[in-house]
């Protein structure tokens, strides 16, 4: 928490209370501010990668065009060495998610099964949304209910689901035999790899 | 009626035969990669899209079923709140906005181009049907396996997460299989 802005105020808001208010809990202003800021830049990043674009998403899902991988790609590239170097500095805390092997994979392939028939996933059906394509609110109402629907069922997935293959908050390095500044290099290298070869093989 | 619904004579559909992204994807990609050192940074959290819709549907939830939403385990865990979260969503949406006016790319359109060569013009119905379950299916799976194409596909992965790169992969594997049923 050091290396924080505002530790205190992260502290408090990562607590879960008991309890909750009589109307919707609101994050201080600098947070909303903060997301507004940022989820302007991604919004707009989005949109000018053709990421909004029903036909670049189900392009990539046909393997036709692969704006998508490459989108993903370059910003894990950039991303894994900016955050790994400034982790190492003391800079930013890491957010590794738990792996839990069942619940990946059936999570995983649901979320595949919906992001064809929707054509937009949950960060670009807003960009979808923001250029003019209406039928994003469809995918947004279904977001709601899906949300919902897993509320409902969460007490029982996380007793029955989530504890086969758990294996808590692991990273590649954890897995392979290098440390974690040559698992990055490696990953790198490898993604560079796979986008050389996408850029010889595939059209768009 | 199936028939109807998926005609699949004649369906040959062209993805490319429309206009890509207006920047090179390479240059955007770096550009998020640059953005998510930004949100670890100063927000102290990875780019995500999903809890947004999550946290919509709880405050909903409290709102027509006060007690229920109360005492469901995930809400317990996470209760509903306007947070960071959620502006970065609504944000995207001015955001993407933008981007499409200074373009020249604004669509305005109910249904997508490439939608209504292979279902017709006719098919609003369809593709709001079709668009409510992908959605219901995305934020369903994006919960159980704990991120999206954001959360886990770019920001878990690039902090090397073993369970991001399994989901990323399974994101690919599950629409691939039925984005190739409908459109291949």
């Amino acid at each position: 928490m050091t290396t924080l802005n505002d530790p205190a105020a992260t502290a408090a808001n990562e607590e879960n209370q008991p309890e909750t208010p009589e109307t919707p809990e609101v994050a201080s202003s600098k947070k909303l501010v903060l997301g507004i800021v940022f989820g302007l830049i991604f919004g707009f990043l989005l949109q000018k990668g053709g990421v909004a674009k029903f036909h670049v998403l189900i392009g990539q899902l046909l393997l036709v065009d692969f704006t998508v991988l490459k989108i993903m790609m370059s910003a894990v590239v950039v991303g894994s060495i900016g955050i790994h170097f400034m982790h190492r500095a003391g800079l930013v805390e890491l957010h590794v998610k738990p792996t839990r092997y069942a619940s990946n994979i059936i999570g995983g392939l649901l979320f595949g099964f919906g992001f064809a028939l929707a054509a937009y996933c949950p960060g670009t059906g807003a960009a979808a949304l923001g250029q003019g394509n209406f039928d994003a609110i469809g995918m947004m109402t279904g977001m709601f209910a899906g949300s919902y629907l897993f509320a409902e069922l969460s007490g029982w997935l996380s007793r029955r689901v989530d504890p086969i293959g758990e294996r808590g908050k692991i990273r590649l390095p954890d897995l392979l035999p290098l440390s974690p500044t040559a698992t990055v290099f490696a990953t790198v290298l490898l993604i560079c790899a796979v986008l050389a070869a996408v850029e010889v093989y595939a059209v768009r | 009626m199936f028939a109807d619904c998926f005609p699949l004579a004649a369906s040959s559909v062209d993805p490319l035969q429309y206009p890509g992204p207006a920047w090179s994807p390479y240059l955007v990609g770096a550009l998020i990669g640059g953005l998510s050192m930004l949100t670890f940074y100063f927000s102290n959290k990875p780019l995500g899209a999903s809890t947004a819709y999550a946290r919509v549907a709880g405050i909903l939830g409290l709102a027509v079923a006060r007690r229920h939403t109360e005492r469901l385990k995930y809400y317990r865990d996470k209760p509903p709140k306007v947070g960071w979260e959620l502006m970065l969503v609504v944000a995207a949406v001015a955001g993407s906005f933008l981007a499409a006016w200074s373009g020249g790319e604004l669509t305005g359109r109910w249904l997508p181009e490439m939608w209504q060569q292979r279902f017709g013009s006719d098919s609003h119905v369809l593709r709001g049907v079709v668009a409510f379950a992908g959605g219901t299916l995305m934020a369903f799976g994006a919960r159980m396996a704990g991120g999206c194409t954001s959360g886990h596909g770019i920001s878990g992965t690039l902090q090397l997460g073993v369970g991001s790169w399994l989901s990323a992969l399974c994101f690919f594997i599950g629409g691939i299989a039925v984005a190739m049923l409908l459109y291949a």
